[in-house]
């Protein structure tokens, strides 16, 4: 006998999790269904190396939504956060530019390289401050749809346009520059030190398929700064074990609510009867029933690999094929015997346990991505990495180390074709030989090394090309265009059928958002009561 | 951009700046009676003829094309891109001959601008709607990629949305650059004017002249004069002074504000809102003295007078972007081609024949500074002709390269940039040239702007320079502008 399901999710990772949690909170029968043997999808923990944990995918936690770690009541279920300090980036002539969470602090180093930058970084932190706080209100909504005439997209619209109206004519015109200027060409309008624009030219490139001088990059740094560590705005912080240790929260909290998970078999259909989903049917022959089905899997791979076309508009899939879902970005974890010796960073163990970049130069950062564009892995990478261990000692054995490296840019596919296990460890040999050139004898100190590209991180996680915010973050795909306009409420083409990935408003990173947001909709839709906060809680 | 024609060479005129008329507004034309004060086209509706090292050059039509190997899907899909982008640029178009609206200035007659803005959106349909909201924020390469197969098809097409601007096919704003350049009102398509671009101006000023305009040439603006809080007039370079109560700069934002003002007559946000116009210019200008036509490989005679593009594919202009992002020359330049003697013989001597070309990418300031870099520059722009026309070298009379800089100097347009500023949605509607200054009056009395600068941009459209006189009217007194000021 089979027994039926009020709803299945597809994939366990963060947003399937909070989905899950959030609709077996609200009373339904849920199960969770996960290809791979653990939980966790990109947000994990894994012991690759004997006694090391990685947080082998998503490294640092900073966005997961503060409304979402109370209502799910994470804490609870062992989930603790841990903040660290600030960034630092280091030249290749040796000096660095330290960012520290004390304002002053880092007002005083700003002035180290530049009076005039120092005195600019107030206007910059305010303008961008006003970008966040807009911004955040918007991520724990649904957005709405400006083709549609029903009251509720009309209502919303409305509350969009006055929220807008609200922060006044001087600031809606910054935004839409804002939203449309490159991070290097608005980075330009505040700052002059080439080494203080590269710190933060950064944040505007991580995971996307865009150069520093693309349009559209100057936004991006806001998914570094929108985020909070128990309420500071901008802060940063290590799970406590790894990242695992969020979705092993969630997980928690997901079955302590009666919620079932199946990991070890992926999904091979989403069956379909005359027009709507009925369940799934996994790889092992398994097949489970529920008349609510959620892929938390990526665009294209819910559509292109797990549903029949002849159940889909040609239309639709045409659309589905366009979805930019590029990866970029590539990773290194590493295993440490001791400490690696940072020639810049001697006698500065603050700065040690800092998010660490290697670059020096906005030209450096964009010549990096035109390797990219050519299809190949940048020559002279950006790098941007973190020695958790410092902060969490739990993740290695007492004086050893864990290194977490992301890399930009690398391809999905090399010159248009599949990776080569030979091109993947010359990949590797590039970053270590980087970051040996700024910590000499750092190569003698590894233990093991994993090497990620694209290729790998799809093949773990199913990640389409790899792309870390399962699809890209441009004009094309945001807000209601997300994932394609029309279906940009978590409601897939058929009925039954929803989408709580990262695909979706607002996107990637560990916010968890899309997850909480379809779990609304869905009740919404179920005529539950709603158990998901919703807009604004803090700030 | 500059419409005018001259002498580069004894016998041979060409038009120096812009050489193609496919923006100007229809209505001026006839409002000002145009064409009985001498403007006609030689050529209007120019094909674009894609070329092909290998002689297999497309030619594109309007929406149709042929030639090369071009599929029969890709053939109706053009008509199906045409389709949409010109419906999209008809909303853009619309803007132009109106004054930018301004947002949350809490005045009615701004909101009903926004909403009628919406409402036109909103007019395309649903479906429709939604792919303008999809694309007008992207690139230009995404979107060819997602229609076209063809490479050579998606190189010609992606030329559109990059020349004049600092953008590569795969820089985010190309669609709407694109966009821009196909939202004229007029219905002729690229046309190349009779006696050159020059005589777009010549009709224009005997049309002024007629109505009792004095026009004063060879007097170069000193400074504005700033009499208390107003403007006064201006000083020329020799000293003489003109007053009057207002005074209209069709010259570009930074040169109007930053040299012939002074930052000390304007509040310090609005000065800085101005130093961060990007202005850096890319797009070079090639003319040629030829003693005979070019055999263009591949091209037959009466295709020679269209316009003739060198974008072989969108990865190659893409590439050509690369280097001027980092102020070099692109070694292998894409270039768009007219040879208007063969429509209008009186620009060349008998028999002979001039070639116009825009070349990018040349940006303003080279690393190694443009002295000897000029000539190499030269030389392989020469490189490039020669693949597609071998003997062109041969037929070379005389050849003259016009850089940025040299527009700079000798038109004294800040970065010698078509647009006076670039021509992207940072820089567009209530944000052009910049906010408080983009209803073309500014925060200064009496001081009004109608460049291309201003609302709706450059490519010799005239309707930022009627916009601008329209607000003239309806504010005399012209004291405080619109906005005042829009700095913090």
């Amino acid at each position: 006998m089979v027994k039926k399901y009020d709803a299945i999710v597809i994939g366990a990772g963060h947003n399937g999790l909070t989905n899950g949690a959030y609709l077996a909170q609200a009373g339904l029968n849920v199960l969770m269904v996960e290809k791979n043997e653990y939980i966790g999808g990109a947000t994990v923990s894994r012991e690759l190396h004997k006694d090391w944990i990685y947080s082998n995918c998503s490294y640092v936690c900073s966005l997961l939504r503060p409304e979402v770690y109370r209502s799910l009541n994470l804490a609870k279920y062992g989930l603790q956060v841990v903040p660290f300090d600030g960034s630092v980036t280091i030249a290749e002539s040796g000096d660095y530019f330290g960012h520290y969470i004390d304002h002053d602090v880092s007002r005083r180093e700003m002035a180290r390289h530049s009076q005039r930058d120092s005195d600019a970084s107030v206007h910059f932190d305010r303008d961008i401050m006003r970008q966040c706080r807009f911004i955040r209100q918007f991520l724990l909504r649904t957005a709405p749809d400006p083709a549609s005439f029903k009251p509720r997209d009309l209502f919303e619209m409305l509350h969009l346009g006055k929220e807008m109206f609200k922060l006044g004519e001087d600031v809606i015109y910054d935004m839409m520059r804002f939203y449309t200027m490159s991070i290097a060409d608005y980075l330009d309008e505040y700052f002059e030190n080439p080494l203080i624009k590269a710190a933060m030219a950064g944040s505007g490139i991580i995971g996307s398929a865009m150069g520093v001088m693309s349009p559209g990059t100057a936004y991006v740094l806001l998914h570094h700064a929108m985020g909070d560590v128990d309420g500071n705005m901008g802060a940063w912080g290590f799970a406590r074990g790894g990242m695992g240790a969020i979705a092993k929260a969630m997980g928690g909290c997901f079955e302590d609510h009666g919620g079932e998970i199946v990991a070890g078999s992926g999904v091979d259909q989403i069956i379909v009867k005359n027009g709507k989903v009925t369940g799934v049917a996994l790889d092992n022959g398994n097949e489970y029933y529920a008349d609510v089905v959620v892929s938390n899997m990526t665009f294209p791979r819910t559509f292109l690999e797990c549903m029949d076309e002849k159940d889909l508009e040609p239309e639709f899939i045409r659309k589905v094929r366009n979805f930019k879902i590029r990866g970029s970005s590539g990773k290194l974890n590493i295993a440490l015997d001791g400490l690696p010796d940072f020639t810049a960073l001697r006698g500065n163990k603050e700065l040690m346990t800092s998010d660490i970049h290697l670059i020096n130069s906005v030209e450096r950062l964009e010549r990096a991505y035109d390797d990219w564009k050519d299809g190949t892995w940048s020559q002279d990478p950006y790098i941007d990495l973190l020695i958790p261990t410092l902060t969490d000692p739990t993740m290695a054995p007492p004086g050893k180390h864990y290194m977490s490296v992301f890399v930009q840019y690398v391809p999905p596919k090399v010159h248009g074709k599949e990776w080569t296990d030979e091109q993947r460890d010359q990949f590797g040999e590039t970053v270590m030989n980087q970051i040996e050139a700024y910590a000499p004898g750092f190569k003698d100190l590894v233990l093991h090394v994993e090497v990620r590209t694209p290729r790998e991180l799809e093949n773990e996680t199913g990640l389409t090309e790899g792309n870390i915010f399962q699809g890209e973050l441009t004009m094309d795909q945001l807000l209601f265009n997300r994932p394609i306009p029309g279906y940009a409420q978590y409601r897939g083409p058929l009925r039954g059928l929803y989408m709580c990935g990262s695909s979706n408003h607002p996107g990637g990173s560990v916010m968890a958002a899309p997850g909480a947001n379809a779990a609304r909709e869905i009740l919404r839709d179920l005529r539950k009561p709603n158990t998901v906060p919703e807009g604004w809680l803090d700030d | 951009m500059r419409a005018i024609t001259r002498e580069f060479a004894p016998g041979f005129r060409v038009s120096s700046g812009a050489h193609l008329l496919h923006l100007f507004d229809g209505d001026i034309r006839k409002d000002l009676e145009l064409d009985r004060h001498g403007l006609s086209e030689a050529r209007s509706d120019l094909k674009t003829v894609a070329l092909a090292a290998d002689g297999q050059h497309l030619v594109i039509a309007g929406d149709s094309v042929s030639g090369g190997d071009i599929s029969e899907q890709d053939k109706a899909r053009l008509k199906e891109y045409r389709r949409f982008m010109s419906r999209f640029a008809r909303v853009i178009g619309k803007m132009h001959n109106q004054v930018p609206p301004r947002i949350a200035s809490g005045q009615r007659s701004d909101l009903f601008a926004l909403t009628r803005l919406a409402l036109k959106i909103r007019l395309l349909g649903k479906s429709d709607m939604r792919e303008f909201l999809r694309i007008a924020g992207i690139n230009i390469y995404d979107v060819l990629q997602e229609s076209f197969d063809n490479e050579l098809l998606k190189g010609a097409l992606s030329l559109d949305g990059v020349l004049g601007n600092h953008l590569g096919p795969r820089s985010n704003n190309s669609v709407f650059s694109t966009l821009h350049r196909m939202s004229g009102n007029n219905t002729g398509g690229f046309a190349l004017p009779k006696g050159g671009m020059g005589a777009v101006s010549d009709a224009l000023a005997a049309a002024a002249q007629k109505l009792g305009v004095e026009i004063r040439t060879g007097c170069v603006v000193r400074q504005i004069n700033m009499a208390g809080d107003r403007v006064s007039g201006v000083t020329l370079e020799g000293g003489e002074a003109l007053s009057a109560a207002t005074v209209i700069s069709n010259a570009d934002p930074k040169t109007t504000f930053l040299d012939l003002l002074g930052t000390r007559h304007i509040e310090a946000g609005f000065a800085q809102k101005i130093h961060h116009i990007r202005a850096r210019g890319n797009a070079a200008k090639l003319h040629l003295a030829l003693s005979d036509l070019p055999d263009f490989k591949g091209v037959a005679a009466d295709q020679l007078g269209e316009r003739l593009v060198i974008a072989p594919d969108m990865d190659y202009v893409e590439r050509a972007f690369n280097h001027a992002k980092y102020g070099e020359y692109s070694p292998a330049p894409v270039a768009e081609i007219t040879i208007p003697s063969i429509h209008d013989p009186a620009l060349a001597p008998a028999g002979q024949h001039v070639l116009s070309a825009v070349v990018q990418y040349a940006p303003l300031e080279l690393k190694q500074g443009w002295g000897e870099a000029k000539a190499a520059f030269t030389n392989k722009v020469m490189d490039l002709l020669g693949r597609y026309a071998p003997d062109i070298r041969q037929k070379t009379l005389k050849a003259e390269v016009l850089t940025p800089q040299d527009i700079e100097n000798e038109f004294r347009m800040t970065g010698g940039h078509w647009h006076h500023g670039e021509m992207t949605l940072d820089h567009f509607l209530m944000l052009r040239p910049v906010p408080g200054a983009a209803q073309y009056a500014t925060p200064v009395n009496g001081l009004f702007l109608c460049g291309a600068g201003a609302h709706p941009g450059g490519g010799v459209m005239g309707s930022a320079g009627r916009n601008a006189a329209t607000v003239v009217l309806n504010h005399p007194a012209a004291s405080n502008g619109p906005n005042n000021g829009g700095g913090k």
